[in-house]
């Protein structure tokens, strides 16, 4: 069947929509959704994403363009519309004190479900969801993945020719997410069109067909593959990388040829420029690298090419930092068999890892399994069951003050004071930590000058644009320079350039000896990462370098497995291991 | 048509089945219907007493004689005050500035002598007039019992003691409990704290939790989704009442003269503009921490205060009489003592309960036009 | 070290709260909110009430009685009637608080010396009103009756009470209400600031960010107690400037002492405030606890009645409440001049309250923390 003959479902012309003054949230969006298949609706954060599919369900009315779902026009017959779709807005619209049958009831009598039929749809949905054993449970205390599960039952109990799914993929682990998107494929071979929108791009790639969009405008409708042809050619890898490959990649990132690069493992994976061979890369790299190989291009290759490539190689806010000793070899950070308990829940069981100075660390898992408690009791959120946590040679019990003056955090919702401004928050931060005269002055107007901060000093924050935010947060998380940075899902739907942007900073600094801590759902980020702990069920399932994980689940079918495919196999196997 | 009728149906009720399990199930329901209109009513049956019953005072007898003897004995068996006796009036002025007692009642040297003289004998009563609701009962008291003693005198002498008798007759509340009207009072803003407060909060926090959304994204209409959480409050509202009337006459004792017809039907006409505003501030807030603010500042504060609950309206500036007004609570107490205190007076219910809903009416149109189904 | 934090953290205090504009409402909202309504409006005098007379009589005195009534200032309309009927419906409905019935005998039991009488109904349903109406009609009776033949012959021995009002002359009543609106004031802003404070921070998330700086949890305890302290004592400044410069009451005793006392009044508000912060996890939850705990605060501390009416057993309740050790304190300054002994003794239970509240809520917010 060709994506032609599949019939157009909704038809998005020249679609504004304006909420106050500036920019608007949508620029003359243009595009088509059709049955049958899933449409990716990928952008960042604030891209308007949402706002396009509230304009969709006829619950928000646009400024200008015409939208017609299922033949009706969304401006005027919102109430056709609503009776013919499915939606599932941003946090599954289940009522989290009614149960898992309770929610469907109600779903299935605003929905006219007759009562006749109701037994067998209920049985399919909770077959197909897996959430037949849960169903006296109340909705708000299922996991995330199974909350997810139940919102997308209710948004199908009377199978809809459209389905509307508002980022379906936050807060999901990779396991549920692959869960899901099966189902998901599932309905789209009955014909049902499935609008599936996400700030993830490796989750786009999967799609049948993608509007991309970035800041309210649409930047590109069609096929993946018909986006990543624009790079086809120019993604390779650079393997065999002696030395620093953060080094590496900093120069690299500061050569024109160079459109893009981010570290991969061992390796450093670069889009060159259009007509670039890749010589200068080479001659960049000397004797420091073996050699360059081509490389599947990927969505977010094309996607930071179209955006006119990433940022350069160099931090100015690492340059400013003066590099920090070896000092005696010890481990900046220790877990020593740290375990919390929550009544009879274990949440993390004796974790034990520990990061030299000047590296990398990242803790993987699903939801709910206890990444995020190892995580705070390391950076002393919360007081261990049992072992030590350490930061800088300094116990988190005993000299919490101590240890703390020395960690930078980041947490992963941006959480500085929204009602003061870019100037007064840092102020407060470096205050908070002891900064005073004359090097809190020199301190705070290197961090404006640094992230580029001192046009919008006295502009409250919250509201800056999510990039700048995202500078502020890690501004006031480096203002003392900490020797440990924590790093809890830093940049979480953040777009791609100011992802890189991050990075950048980020292996400035451990370059010049911070040593990180960082917590992720995005296995691109896992990558940066010297080395890995996959946190399963409170326990650690794996530790090793990226490259080490990636090698250990390769088979004959699979030689080159992602950092997605390592996670669900170590996962899987993990599973396996317990039931037997 | 029929089928139309029958889906529209079905969806209230399931709108209201589901608003039932979260009354239950959630615990700041069960806290703002239950627990808080008890701690009001127990504040207000108890705590909260206009009766100034007793009050201690200090007797001063700066002369003792059979007829001053005879006038204190009059005050010590008056049932308002609480009597110490002395015989300097300096005895009981650091008492009264540390408001140990509420007023000195002297009977001054020469007074038996003024008295038999026909020199204007008088008694002389220092009130603490810090606390002017107290100085005013005390005067007033200490001026009856000493009507009463003259009287007693003169009757004892056949004499015409006074030549006017003033008779003070208190309906519906002869023993002049303040509770009697207190309580009835704050069973009012116990139906504002359900209708408004409560209400205004879990529309609001289906807002905040995207359920709202989800909701209206379904063939459901603005109308159905209003109704669904007017209906179950309604009942929360009149049940609260219901509890709140339950303990005022079986636990604190009011009386109650009016019928069970009257109570529910002006509290049903109440509970409209109650639940009207709930609902209009919900639409404009969608966010629990101010709508429970708004609803405590334009639904709690002035039914406490402009509503003649506690404090005369009549009595206040001019500006003051206009705003309240508008305050729905202003209509609803009257008639809620009657129906403790007085019985059915039903020309003043009806015009009540006319203007109660005449409320409630501009309000639902307000908050249906703001609930419309759209996300701005 | 520590100065420079714990003052980086009182000033974001500050600037959280008057940047944010809901907070920004609570700071300017209530205050206002209390000048107009409680001093203009929250009254127990009664004024511009409605009576009406009912006149049997025909002769000189019904008449002169009648006219008294409707001359007197307390009263807006006095109604006339010849029909029972409509004066019970007149009470009944509320159009009036009070009726005097007057006999059809009243002038010629005066003019021939006997005990003349009249009745007075009131509505029993605003006992407290009409006692007080109550009141007013008997001293115009007392008048009316002076002047009777019978009367000006008694009048040498009428025994007469002569008032003397300390401390208040006119018992004007809002002398008893705004000097208690320093108080109430301070308890309103200064819980609803503390509360929200830390509950605010863990919606926004910031908590954490706190969290995990050097600040030791006694540091940010002290940071958060500060600034609601400080704007509790603008509040009190405000409300003494307008009590004495708009409301024109007299400020008789010792403002130093009246300040000293105040801190420790808002130290123990505070740690009440602190309390509630510790446990709620929303904002929302936050402002419900402190209505939760303002109302009874407010209902039994003797601020708008004497807590002597209350049963023994609710006043052992309101030991712990300090706004009632405050309000003494507060009126005693103003009006009475009370000497320094009794400011003491009635500081002394609000330092005790501080010292319990004030540590317990660390160690809430401590364990809290788990």
């Amino acid at each position: 069947m060709t994506a032609t003959a599949k019939p157009v479902l909704v038809r998005l012309d020249g679609v504004v929509k304006r909420f106050g003054a500036g920019a608007p949230a949508l620029d003359g969006v243009s595009g088509d959704i059709r049955g049958g298949e899933i449409t990716g609706l990928v952008g960042p954060d604030g891209a308007g994403k949402t706002t396009l599919i509230r304009l969709m369900t006829g619950l928000m009315q646009p400024d200008g363009g015409v939208i017609t779902v299922l033949d009706h026009d969304a401006r005027k017959e919102a109430p056709a519309i609503q009776a013919a779709i499915g939606y599932m807005p941003q946090r599954f619209g289940l009522y989290e004190d009614l149960s898992v049958q309770e929610n469907l009831d109600l779903y299935a009598d605003m929905r006219g479900l007759p009562r006749r039929e109701r037994p067998a749809v209920f049985d399919e949905l909770l077959t197909f969801t897996d959430l037949k054993r849960f169903t006296d449970r109340l909705a708000g205390k299922l996991s995330g993945g199974m909350k997810q599960k139940l919102g997308l039952a209710c948004a199908l109990i009377r199978k809809p020719r459209l389905l509307l799914l508002d980022e379906p993929g936050v807060g999901v682990d990779p396991i549920s997410r692959r869960e899901l998107w099966k189902m998901v494929e599932n309905l789209t071979t009955e014909g049902i069109g499935v609008v599936w929108s996400t700030a993830y791009l490796d989750e786009a790639e999967a799609c049948d067909h993608v509007l991309l969009m970035n800041a309210g405008k649409l930047l590109y409708a069609g096929t993946p593959p018909g986006l990543t042809d624009r790079v086809a050619g120019r993604v390779k890898r650079l393997i065999g990388i002696k030395g620093s490959r953060r080094r590496l990649l900093a120069r690299l990132l500061d050569d024109d040829k160079v459109v893009d690069g981010v570290i991969q493992g061992e390796a450093i994976r670069l889009v060159l420029a259009e007509g670039d061979d890749g010589d200068s890369v080479v001659k960049t790299a000397g004797a420091e690298a073996d050699r360059l190989i081509p490389a599947t291009p990927r969505f977010e290759d094309a996607f930071v090419d179209m955006l006119g490539g990433g940022p350069g190689g160099r931090s100015a806010l690492a340059e400013a930092q003066a590099a920090r000793p070896d000092g005696d070899g010890r481990p900046v950070i220790e877990a020593r068999g740290l375990t919390k308990r929550f009544g009879d829940f274990t949440a993390a069981d004796r974790i034990t890892f520990d990061i030299p100075r000047g590296q990398i660390f990242g803790l993987l898992g699903p939801n709910g399994a206890g990444k995020s408690t190892t995580f705070k009791m390391l950076c002393g959120l919360l007081k261990p069951s049992e072992g030590e946590g350490r930061v800088a040679g300094f116990d988190l019990r005993r000299d919490a003050a101590e240890a703390r003056n020395r960690l930078g955090y980041m947490a992963q919702k941006f959480s500085l004071y929204g009602d003061l401004s870019v100037g007064q928050n840092l102020d407060f931060f470096a205050g908070v930590y002891g900064l005073a005269g004359a090097r809190r002055r020199e301190r705070i107007a290197m961090m404006l000058d640094v992230f580029d901060l001192a046009p919008h000093a006295s502009m409250s924050t919250k509201d800056l644009p999510l990039g700048l935010k995202q500078r502020l947060a890690l501004a006031a998380a480096v203002m003392h320079e900490p020797e440990a940075l924590f790093l809890d899902e830093p940049t979480s739907g953040v777009d791609p350039i100011t992802r890189r942007e991050f990075w950048t900073h980020i292996n400035g600094l451990v370059e010049k000896g911070v040593t990180v801590l960082v917590t992720t759902h995005f296995m691109d980020e896992a990558e940066y990462c010297d080395r890995i702990s996959l946190i399963y069920r409170g326990k650690s399932i794996a530790l090793g370098s990226p490259d080490d994980l990636k090698a250990s689940v390769a088979t004959t079918d699979r030689p080159d497995p992602t950092m997605e495919d390592a996670f669900i196999a170590l996962i899987e196997a993990s599973e396996q291991e317990a039931a037997a | 048509m029929t089928t139309l009728r029958r889906g529209r149906v079905r969806r209230l009720t399931a709108l209201i089945r589901k608003e039932s399990f979260q009354i239950i199930r959630d615990p700041s329901s069960i806290l703002i219907a239950l627990v808080l209109p008890l701690i009001l009513l127990f504040l207000f049956g108890y705590g909260v007493s206009l009766d100034t019953s007793r009050t201690n005072v200090g007797l001063v007898l700066e002369e003792t004689t059979p007829v001053t003897l005879e006038l204190a004995a009059s005050f010590q068996n008056s049932r308002y005050f609480d009597v110490t006796v002395g015989h300097d009036r300096r005895e009981f002025a650091e008492d009264l500035v540390q408001s140990r007692i509420g007023g000195i009642l002297v009977i001054p040297n020469g007074f038996t002598a003024d008295l038999t003289a026909a020199r204007h004998p008088a008694v002389q009563v220092i009130v603490d007039g810090a606390d002017p609701n107290t100085a005013n009962f005390v005067q007033n008291y200490a001026a009856g019992t000493v009507s009463t003693w003259e009287a007693q005198r003169a009757a004892e002498r056949a004499l015409t003691a006074t030549p006017l008798l003033v008779q003070q007759r208190f309906w519906f509340n002869p023993e002049l409990k303040s509770r009697n009207f207190l309580v009835p009072g704050s069973i009012a803003i116990v139906m504002t704290l359900v209708g408004t407060l409560l209400t205004s909060m879990v529309i609001a926090r289906e807002w905040e939790r995207g359920t709202m959304e989800a909701m209206m994204a379904t063939p459901v209409t603005a109308w159905e989704l209003l109704a669904g959480k007017i209906v179950p409050y309604f009942l929360l509202g009149l049940a609260s009442m219901s509890l709140c009337v339950g303990l005022a006459v079986f636990l604190f004792g009011v009386p109650f003269r009016g019928s069970i017809l009257a109570l529910y039907a002006l509290s049903a006409a109440f509970l409209m503009p109650s639940l009207g505003q709930g609902l209009l501030i919900s639409a404009v807030t969608k966010n629990q921490f101010l709508a429970s603010q708004l609803a405590l500042l334009s639904g709690f504060l002035p039914s406490f205060l402009l509503s003649g609950f506690i404090f005369e309206i009549n009595s206040m500036p001019l500006v003051i009489q206009y705003v309240s007004m508008i305050v729905p609570a202003r209509y609803l107490i009257p008639s809620l003592q009657s129906v403790f205190l007085a019985g059915d007076i039903w020309p003043m219910f009806l015009r009540s309960i006319l203007v109660l809903l005449g409320f409630g009416l501009v309000l639902f149109a307000v908050a249906i036009r703001k609930t419309a189904k759209r996300i701005t | 070290m520590g100065l420079t934090r714990l003052l980086a953290l009182v000033r974001k205090e500050f600037l959280a709260l008057f940047r944010d504009p809901k907070s920004r409402m609570i700071l300017i909202m209530p205050p206002l909110i209390q000048l107009v309504v409680f001093s203009y409006a929250a009254t127990l005098e009664v004024r511009n009430v409605d009576v009406m007379v009912l006149n049997r009589d025909s002769g000189h005195w019904g008449a002169e009685l009648t006219s008294r009534i409707e001359a007197s200032p307390q009263f807006h309309l006095v109604q006339r009637t010849d029909d029972p009927a409509e004066l019970r419906e007149a009470i009944d409905r509320e159009w009036v608080i009070a009726a005097v019935e007057i006999g059809a005998d009243f002038s010629r039991d005066i003019e021939s010396g006997v005990t003349a009488e009249m009745a007075v109904i009131l509505d029993g349903r605003r006992s407290n009103a009409s006692q007080i109406v109550s009141g007013y009609i008997s001293s115009i009776a007392a008048g009316l009756a002076a002047d009777t033949p019978a009367g000006q012959r008694l009048a040498t021995v009428r025994v007469g009470t002569v008032a003397r009002n300390w401390f208040n002359p006119n018992l004007e009543f809002k002398w008893f209400m705004v000097p208690g609106l320093v108080a109430s004031i301070a308890m309103l802003v200064g819980l609803l600031v503390t509360s929200l404070s830390i509950a605010r921070e863990r919606e926004l998330g910031t908590f954490d960010q706190l969290m995990v700086s050097p600040l030791r949890t006694h540091e940010i305890l002290i940071g958060k107690v500060i600034p609601p302290i400080l704007i509790g004592f603008l509040h009190i400044t405000l409300f003494i400037l307008a009590a004495v410069w708009i409301f024109g009451i007299p400020l008789r005793g010792s403002v130093i002492a009246l300040y000293a006392a105040a801190f420790f009044y808002l130290v123990s508000l505070v740690g009440f405030g602190l309390f509630i912060s510790a446990l709620a996890a929303t904002q929302q939850q936050a402002i419900l606890g402190a209505f939760l705990f303002l109302v009874p605060a407010m209902l039994l501390s003797g601020f708008a009645t004497p807590i002597a009416n209350m049963p023994g057993w609710l006043q052992v309740l309101t030991y712990v409440n300090p706004l009632r050790y405050f309000l003494v304190i507060v009126r005693g300054v103003f009006l009475k001049d009370i000497p320094l002994a009794e400011i003491i003794a009635e500081t002394a239970p609000m330092a005790v309250i501080a010292a319990i509240t004030l540590p317990a809520a660390g160690w809430l917010f401590r364990s809290r923390l788990e």
